[in-house]
C-alpha cells in the first residue's frame, strides 16, 4: 500500500516544530521583539494561497466571490510582509548602530 | 508554468530560508543577514506561486496592483510607527495574518477546483477538515488580536472583563466548533462553514477580554503562536511545504515565548488564559494602604545621589515606554559615564508589554546592547551597586514576591533592587502596579521616591548633573 502524501506533510510539519523549538530557544532575549515581528512577516507566506485564489477568476470575470476573497487576502498579507520585514529591519538597524559606535 | 515537483522544491528552499531567518536572531550581529534570508524566502515563494499557476491573464495585473497597495500600506506603517508602539503593531499584524488565513480558507471553500481540492459540495474530506481548522484558528487569531490591539492602544480598558460562566461559555463554544466541523464534513453545507467562522470570531474575543494589561506579553506571544498554527492549517489544505514549515516555526516560536513569559511571572499558562488577574486584588489592598512614611525627593537629590555613586543600575519598565523617556534616560547615563560612573541596565523578561520591548526602546535610544542585561545575569550585581534607578517599573522589583506566600506575585522572579545602597523610584504616584499590590520598597529607608512623569524627571536630573 502506498503511503498517503498527507503523512509526508505531517512529517514535515512535526519535524519543523522541532526545528522551530531549538532555533527559537537560541534566540537571544534582547531580540524577542524582532523575533515576533519577523515571525509575523514570514507567516504571511500565506499570501501564496491568496494569489492562487485570486488568479482563479477567468478573464471575463476576474472578480468572482472566491477570487475577491483572495484579492483582499493579498492586501492583508502584503501589508504584513512589507510591514513585518521593514519594521524588523528598522529595529535590527538600531542594534547594529551601537556596535559600530562602540568600536 | 513550472511543474508541481519543481515548485515544491522551491517552496522547500523558501522554508529553509525562513528557518535561517530565525536562526540569525541568535545574536544581533547575524540578525540583519537573517532578515535578508527571510525576505529572499518570501520573494521565492511568491514568484514560484505566480509561475506555478501560470495564468497570465488580466487577473495577474490586479494581483500585482493589490500586492503593491498592501505593500505600500505596510511600508508606510513600518516607517512611521514609533518604537514605543511596537506591541500594538505586532498585535495588529497578527490580526491581519489571522484574517488572511480565514479569507484564503473561504476562497478555497467557494472554489475548491482552483486548489485541486475537488468540486463544490464534494471537497476532499481531509482538505475540508484542514481548511475549517485553519479558518477557525485564523478567526480566533483575528478577533483576539483586535482585542489585544485595542487594549494595548488604550482604546479599550486594559482591565480584565469577566462575567459569570465565562469559561463554561468558552468551553461550550470550543466544543461547538468541533461538532460543527464534524457536521460540515458530513453535509458540506456552506452555512455551517460560515457558522464555524462566526463562532470562532466570538471565541477570539471572549478569550482575550478577561486578560489584564500586565499579562499582555503572554497574550501577544500566544496570538503569535495561533497565527502560526492557522498558517500551518492552510498549508495542509494547499499542500504547500513553505506554509507548513513556516506555520510550524511560528507556532512553536510563539509557544516558547509564551512559556518564557509565564515563567517570568511564575504563573501557569492556564491561569493567564483564564484571566482576571489583578482585577479583584486592587480593591482590598487599597483599604490596607494606611499612611506609611515615604521619603520623596526631587531631581536635585537624585542627581546628587548618582553623582556620588560609583555604579548605577537602571531598571526600566512600561512606564518608561509610556513617557517616551528612553532618550532622556540615555542622556542622563551619558552624563554619568562622563563622571566615571559605571552604568548598566537590568531588564526583567516581562518588563513592558511584549517580549524584548525594553531592549528595543533602549536600542532606539542608542544604548549599546552589551550594557543591557537580563535578570539572571545581573541580579547578583545589585548588592554591589550604589544606586538602582527604577524608571517606570514596579511589580518586577517588588520584594514581596520573595517573602509573602499569600501575595499574588509570590514566587515570581524579581530584580533585587532593594539590595542596592539606595533606590531611586521614578513614578507618578504611590499607586500599585498591574498586579494590584502595594510595593513595600516605597516605604524603605534607602528608597527615595521621585514623583513625576518619567521623562520630565529624567530631563530635570540631566540638568542637575551639570
Amino acid at each position: 500500500m502506498e503511503i498517503d502524501p498527507f503523512i509526508f506533510r505531517l512529517s514535515i510539519f512535526i519535524l519543523s516544530i522541532f526545528i522551530g523549538y531549538y532555533v527559537v530557544w537560541s534566540v537571544t532575549p534582547s531580540l524577542h521583539t524582532p523575533l515576533m515581528s519577523v515571525t509575523n512577516a514570514i507567516s504571511s507566506v500565506i499570501i501564496v494561497g491568496a494569489i492562487i485564489a485570486a488568479l482563479a477568476g477567468s478573464s471575463e470575470n476576474i472578480f468572482t466571490i472566491s477570487s475577491s476573497f483572495g484579492f483582499i487576502a493579498i492586501i492583508l498579507a502584503a501589508i504584513n510582509i512589507f510591514g513585518g520585514f521593514l519594521v524588523t529591519q528598522r529595529m535590527l538597524q538600531m542594534y547594529k548602530k551601537k556596535k559600530d559606535k562602540k568600536k | 508554468m513550472i511543474s508541481p515537483n519543481l515548485s515544491a522544491i522551491f517552496y522547500l528552499v523558501s522554508g529553509i530560508l525562513f528557518i535561517l531567518a530565525l536562526r540569525g536572531l541568535s545574536s544581533p550581529d547575524t540578525s540583519r543577514q537573517g532578515n535578508y534570508f527571510g525576505i529572499a524566502g518570501m520573494i521565492i515563494a511568491i514568484v514560484v506561486t505566480f509561475l506555478s499557476v501560470g495564468n497570465f491573464s488580466s487577473s495577474l495585473i490586479y494581483v500585482i496592483i493589490f500586492l503593491l497597495i498592501g505593500g505600500a500600506i505596510g511600508a508606510y506603517i513600518a516607517f512611521k510607527i514609533p518604537m514605543t508602539a511596537m506591541p500594538e503593531l505586532v498585535a495588529g499584524f497578527h490580526s491581519l495574518v489571522g484574517l488572511a488565513a480565514v479569507f484564503v480558507a473561504i476562497a478555497a471553500f467557494l472554489n475548491p477546483a482552483a486548489f485541486n481540492l475537488g468540486s463544490i459540495g464534494n471537497i476532499k474530506l481531509a482538505s475540508l477538515i484542514e481548511m475549517s481548522i485553519g479558518a477557525a484558528v485564523g478567526a480566533i487569531t483575528f478577533s483576539g488580536s483586535i482585542i489585544a490591539f485595542l487594549k494595548l492602544r488604550g482604546i479599550m480598558s486594559g482591565s480584565p472583563v469577566t462575567f459569570l460562566g465565562q469559561h463554561y461559555l468558552n468551553l461550550v463554544l470550543g466544543i461547538g466548533i468541533f461538532v460543527l466541523i464534524y457536521y460540515l464534513c458530513k453535509t458540506q453545507s456552506e452555512n455551517i462553514f460560515w457558522i464555524v467562522i462566526t463562532i470562532s470570531f466570538l471565541v477570539g474575543i471572549l478569550l482575550i477580554i478577561p486578560i489584564g494589561g500586565a499579562d499582555m506579553p503572554v497574550v501577544i506571544s500566544m496570538l503569535n503562536s495561533y497565527s502560526g498554527w492557522a498558517a500551518a492549517g492552510i498549508g495542509f489544505t494547499l499542500e504547500n511545504t513553505a506554509l507548513i514549515i513556516t506555520g510550524a516555526l511560528v507556532g512553536s516560536s510563539g509557544a516558547i515565548l509564551s512559556y518564557i513569559m509565564c515563567k517570568a511571572m511564575n504563573r501557569s499558562f492556564i491561569s493567564v488564559i483564564l484571566g482576571g488577574f489583578g482585577a479583584d486584588n486592587s480593591i482590598n489592598k487599597n483599604e490596607k494602604k494606611d499612611q506609611k512614611p515615604v521619603k520623596s525627593g526631587n531631581a536635585e537629590d537624585a542627581a546628587f545621589l548618582m553623582k556620588n555613586a560609583s555604579s548605577v543600575i537602571i531598571v526600566p519598565g512600561y512606564g518608561m515606554a509610556v513617557a517616551q523617556a528612553q532618550h532622556a534616560l540615555r542622556e542622563m547615563v551619558d552624563k554619568l559615564k562622563k563622571n566615571d560612573i559605571k552604568v548598566t541596565y537590568a531588564i526583567h523578561p516581562v518588563a513592558g508589554r511584549m517580549p524584548g520591548h525594553m531592549n528595543v526602546l533602549l536600542a532606539e535610544a542608542n544604548v549599546p546592547y552589551d550594557e543591557v542585561f537580563e535578570l539572571e545575569d545581573i541580579n547578583n550585581d545589585f548588592a554591589n551597586s550604589d544606586v538602582a534607578f527604577v524608571i517606570g517599573a514596579n511589580d518586577v522589583t517588588n520584594p514581596i514576591a520573595k517573602t509573602d506566600p499569600k501575595s499574588p506575585i509570590f514566587g515570581m522572579p524579581v530584580l533585587d533592587v532593594e539590595k542596592c545602597k539606595s533606590v531611586l523610584f521614578v513614578k507618578r504616584s504611590l499607586s500599585p502596579g498591574y498586579a494590584g499590590i502595594d510595593n513595600e520598597l516605597f516605604y524603605r529607608d534607602n528608597t527615595l521616591m521621585l514623583f513625576a512623569d518619567a521623562k520630565k524627571m529624567t530631563e530635570d536630573i540631566v540638568k542637575n548633573l551639570d
